[in-house]
């Protein structure tokens, strides 16, 4: 059965700001819609606008509404919000697009051929969809830094495990609900340990703390146990960066 | 360089400021003093900017000495302090010459206690700010054996005190509607606002759990929402029913339903109430929630002319009548708060 057609909202989320809402579930559009209508309304630098954000299906703007009316700032944002189709709006500009390599499988990944098969796929399937798909990043949270990246096909709609892994490491690929986490520190968890990577999610003491942004679009590569190894024996990610055009 | 030495100290002591802002689409919260507040008392009495890096505390301070002259103001949650053996006021500022000892004892009331020194606490910022967020391997507490880096201090004078507003046993918290108020059916809303909550003693600088007797507030048809962002004073309702004040440190978003906002300046409040004292919630539509808001800015922005001489000796006290009077429990300045 279809939904029915969401309507964005506009909400105000205690003093602190304006939320807008794209979707009542967490579907690519509304994720797409998000960060295109947070990308748009940065554009205008509001004065009255502290800083923004996007979440799975929402964009947000921190604005002190106690010394802004939210009416005020309601309308305005419901002109903007009704001036375009904000699921077919392309993404903003100077995104990047990151290739992460990771192992797949095996004593680094244990959970990948449970995942696997909870996902109906042969394991040469679910390494394609794995390393195939250019997932996006669809935000970061939990930890400072640690992106969702979606969205994988319809198979890989598999539930979280009922029972916690106790320690997932950082880097680690998880799944579920179509999309995959890559975990900034360890992590009990969940969702199904997939890969392992030796990205840093967030870097306190680097020029650049936090290296992935939503929007930003992920690859991942397959490579060797003993090339992550080495990777992680010069302490380095081999991970490469590009400009979308 | 000017330091504050560290011989011994509590377990939960911390350098807090006003937090990291900017990040919070990368998945980082501002953090910070729980008690903002308590940060513009500090500046107020010390006749500096509020941006200034203090020392947080938890349940106990510690024995701290002077690298150099400085001088201190003492903040929030009520701690016994001595300098050099002599019992000093709390909520007022004082000279700590170098070579003096300072201790700061167990907490007496309210749970974030403050020192503040003259010319701030410079360790090193990390993202633009020297706030502690333990969660996220930001900075690290205070252990015995450190010296902190204290900055140029421009001010002098010392023996100031201030009027703050009471704050430290609980009381009525106004809060305004959340983004899933709605989402609660009204007879749970009602029941939430007329429940006379206590602070459990699970808390901590992400988030406070509120104990209560009766059934709890979780409402079916609020329980399976998309993970959203959660902003400091969000009432988040989990899966059993128990209420949690999000704090300081919570994280950037949360998949848990919010029946309402705590105000910012009532937050301290819900910061400073010991386990086990009562609070109540009261809900006020956006735009009066955005007027007392609005009002206590103002108010925290002019503390500093509230500042007043340290009387040490009731004795020499012309009327000591009047002086009761002034510093009681309803601040002049604060009025309007305290009728919340």
């Amino acid at each position: 059965m279809e939904a029915p057609p969401f309507s964005p909202l506009i909400r105000s989320v205690g003093l602190t700001g304006v939320l807008i809402t794209f979707g009542a579930r967490a579907t690519d559009e509304a994720n797409r819609a998000a960060i295109a209508f947070r990308g748009a309304v940065d554009a205008l630098a509001w004065p009255e606008v502290d800083e923004s954000s996007s979440t799975l299906v929402s964009a947000f703007f921190r604005i002190d509404l106690s010394k802004h009316s939210f009416l005020m700032i309601q309308d305005r944002l419901a002109d903007i919000l009704a001036s375009r189709d904000w699921s077919a709006t392309p993404l903003p500009e100077g995104r990047a697009l990151w290739t992460i390599p990771a192992v797949f499988g095996g004593a680094r990944a244990p959970q990948f051929d449970e995942a696997a098969e909870a996902a109906g796929l042969s394991a040469t399937q679910a390494l394609a969809d794995l390393t195939q798909t250019r997932l996006r990043v669809l935000t970061l949270g939990f930890a400072p830094g640690q992106p969702y990246l979606g969205t994988l096909n319809a198979a890989w709609d598999i539930p979280r495990q009922v029972g916690l892994t106790p320690n997932v490491p950082a880097g680690a690929l998880v799944a579920a609900v179509r999309q995959i986490c890559l975990f900034a520190k360890d992590t009990p968890t969940g969702w199904r340990h997939v890969g392992q990577s030796s990205f840093a999610c967030f870097r306190p003491d680097a020029d650049v703390p936090f290296p992935l942004a939503p929007g930003d679009e992920v690859q991942f590569t397959e490579v060797s146990v003993a090339e992550l190894e080495r990777l992680e024996a010069h302490g380095i990610d081999g991970a490469e960066r590009m400009v979308i055009a | 360089m000017r330091g504050l030495i560290v011989y011994q100290v509590g377990p939960g002591v911390a350098v807090q400021d006003l937090g990291r802002p900017g990040f919070l689409s990368m998945g980082l919260t501002r953090g910070g003093a729980a008690d903002v507040l308590a940060l513009h008392e500090g500046a107020a009495l010390l006749g500096q900017s509020v941006d200034h890096a203090a020392l947080e505390m938890v349940g106990t301070g510690g024995t701290f000495e002077a690298g150099a002259d400085m001088r201190i103001a003492l903040t929030g949650a009520q701690m016994s302090a001595q300098i050099d053996g002599e019992t000093v006021a709390w909520n007022a500022s004082h000279a700590l010459p170098k070579g003096a000892r300072l201790i700061i004892g167990p907490t007496r009331s309210g749970t974030y206690g403050y020192l503040h020194v003259g010319g701030g606490l410079e360790t090193e910022p990390t993202l633009g700010s020297r706030a502690t967020h333990q969660s996220c391997g930001l900075g690290a507490l205070i252990t015995a054996g450190q010296t902190l880096p204290v900055g140029h201090d421009k001010g002098r004078d010392v023996g100031m005190t201030l009027d703050v507003l009471p704050r430290l046993s609980g009381g009525v918290v106004r809060i305004v509607p959340s983004m899933q108020t709605m989402d609660f059916d009204g007879d749970i809303r009602a029941r939430f606002e007329a429940t006379t909550f206590r602070r459990d003693p699970r808390a901590n600088r992400q988030g406070i759990r509120m104990d209560s007797d009766g059934p709890g507030f979780a409402n079916p048809r609020a329980l399976s929402i998309v993970s959203e962002v959660i902003v400091p004073g969000d009432i988040q309702i989990t899966g059993d029913g128990t209420p949690f004040v999000l704090m300081a440190e919570s994280q950037t978003t949360g998949g848990y339903p919010r029946i309402g906002t705590v105000l910012p300046c009532d937050l301290p409040r819900v910061a400073q109430a010991p386990a086990g004292a009562e609070l109540r919630f009261e809900l006020m539509d956006l735009e009066a929630g955005a007027q007392v808001q609005a009002r206590a800015n103002a108010d925290w922005a002019k503390l500093r002319a509230s500042v007043t001489p340290l009387v040490r000796d009731p004795a020499t006290m012309q009327d000591l009548l009047s002086y009761q009077l002034v510093s009681g429990a309803v601040s002049a300045t604060h009025s309007d708060l305290d009728k919340g």
